[in-house]
């Protein structure tokens, strides 16, 4: 062998790895991705197995709220059946947004506020919406990470050439969310 | 937070080795002062004092500090808002594993985290704290907790306290045994090989000084990783005025924590105890002061980042130096 083929098997050698290591990376991270959207499912089934706990608690005391309770319920049903990142996510902003208006109108029901079941139910869902909005920050990062590496050189000619798909953000428009001022209640 | 994580390994080793530095010195002072030859033998005794002191903080430091403290460990169904602010925490940071859950039954509000590493950590509360404070106040306090976990501080608070320990053991034999045995000594064996006389003075007077020397490095790193954790728990809960307005109200309590020991203070939100003299205080605290980590929290507004922070802090006091690493405020 002369040293340029030496050189040559080298350089190939070099670039095979890197390929390769490119490659991983970008698994790596479509995994995380995945990962970061399983936690987020969870703790949105969990909201979804609160609300109807929590209707059926309040229901005696909030007679006349019939509609605020009948579009939580319709909103979770919808957001229940949802499927793909786009859906999802609206369907969940209008969830939200009916929890919101169904916050709002527990504040005139002092009565609730002594119902011990009740309170425990409300202390599960804050912390349950506390942890979706954490969960989805996290997944947002990690979408971020993995469409960079899909765009930028050279890894984007191995996510070409393997089929690696951006991944789509998940953005809740969360009316309650605590930069405006809060309703607790 | 990556960053964070490994700049502060960067300086904290620098700082540890610093103190190893005073160490090593003070034992080659000592064994020179001692016997003229017996310099290698006190860098030797140091060391050993070191290693085993280190051994137990190590393999002990987590169960001694929750046996000191008599805290008792709870479940979800004893304390349910503080387990779910602590498993909504553990998502935001994205730790691997739940942090055990402590209560420790005192009037007096305030926290503290253990564990060397986040697979293995605890977090700790008065019941004072829970009493106190609403949930917004408590989830600050727990996101100031496991920052510290996160930002490895109590790997490294451990390792400098127990170099602080080893020093101030060393320089106490030493100079006790000067002015005790030294006395004997000279009375039996005056004839025999003795340490130069010279040599005695400098030891002794090293001996006075190192402590001094390796405490003051030690609060100086223990203040500024409380800024740096305060603006971790900001980016976590990503709402800063939580933890300013739990800082307001510890502020505003004067008991002091029953179980506090001087030398668990650095683990704790806010110093255990209060100060009684008020002279020296910014040198010779663990804490910042309250107030001025209030201003910094509430001077952030909207922005709950590291630049968020960093600009506030700057601000507040009036320096453009910054707190958190640069690099740091950029990636987040």
């Amino acid at each position: 062998m002369t040293t340029t083929t030496i050189i040559i098997l080298i350089i190939a050698i070099i670039l095979v790895i890197s390929l390769i290591s490119m490659y991983n990376r970008l698994v790596k991270l479509r995994n995380q991705v995945k990962n970061a959207w399983a936690q987020i499912d969870v703790q949105l089934k969990r909201r979804y197995d609160l609300i109807p706990n929590l209707i059926e608690t309040v229901k005696g005391y909030m007679k006349h709220e019939r509609e605020t309770l009948e579009a939580v319920t319709k909103m979770r049903a919808q957001a229940m059946e949802a499927s793909g990142i786009t859906d999802k996510a609206a369907a969940e902003s209008r969830l939200t947004s009916a929890l919101g208006q169904f916050k709002i109108a527990v504040e005139a029901y002092p009565d609730l506020k002594a119902n011990k079941n009740f309170l425990a139910l409300q202390e599960e869902l804050t912390s349950t919406e506390n942890k979706i909005s954490f969960a989805r920050q996290n997944y947002n990062d990690q979408v971020l990470f993995f469409n960079n590496k899909t765009e930028i050189f050279p890894s984007n000619i191995i996510a070409g050439m393997f089929g690696f798909k951006k991944e789509i953000f998940f953005e809740i428009e969360d009316k309650s969310e605590r930069a405006v001022p809060k309703v607790s209640f | 937070m990556w960053e964070v994580i490994r700049k502060n390994q960067r300086k904290s080793l620098f700082l540890l080795m610093l103190m190893g530095v005073v160490l090593v010195l003070l034992g080659y002072v000592i064994g020179i002062a001692i016997d003229p030859e017996g310099g290698f033998v006190g860098i030797i005794l140091a060391m050993v004092i070191y290693f085993i002191m280190m051994i137990v903080a190590f393999s002990q430091g987590k169960s001694i500090m929750l046996r000191m403290s008599n805290a008792r460990e709870i479940k979800k169904q004893d304390y349910p808002q503080l387990y779910n602010i602590v498993e909504e925490i553990r998502l935001s940071a994205g730790m691997p594993a739940m942090p055990k859950i402590y209560v420790i039954d005192d009037p007096a509000p305030n926290a503290f985290a253990a564990g060397m590493n986040p697979e293995k950590s605890v977090v700790a509360v008065t019941t004072g704290l829970l009493s106190m404070m609403n949930r917004d106040e408590l989830q600050g306090v727990v996101a100031h907790e496991i920052s510290h976990i996160i930002n490895r501080d109590i790997r490294y608070m451990t390792l400098a306290t127990v170099m602080v320990g080893t020093v101030a053991i060393l320089s106490q034999i030493f100079v006790r045994s000067m002015i005790f045995g030294g006395m004997r000594g000279g009375r039996s064996s005056s004839g025999n090989k003795k340490g130069h006389p010279i040599m005695l003075i400098v030891a002794l007077l090293f001996a006075i000084l190192a402590p001094i020397a390796v405490r003051l490095l030690y609060l100086s790193v223990s203040r500024k990783r409380e800024y740096l954790a305060d603006a971790s728990a900001a980016r976590l809960t990503r709402y800063p005025e939580g933890l300013a307005s739990a800082l307001e109200k510890i502020a505003g309590s004067t008991r002091d924590l029953k179980v506090a020991d001087k030398s668990m203070a650095p683990m704790y939100i806010a110093n255990p105890l209060k100060p009684k003299g008020q002279r020296l205080r910014n040198l010779s605290s663990t804490h910042p002061p309250l107030n001025e980590r209030i201003r910094i929290l509430r001077g952030m507004g909207k922005n709950s980042s590291y630049a968020g922070y960093q600009e506030a802090y700057q601000s507040v006091t009036g320096t453009s130096k910054g707190i958190i690493p640069k690099s740091a405020v950029k990636q987040a």
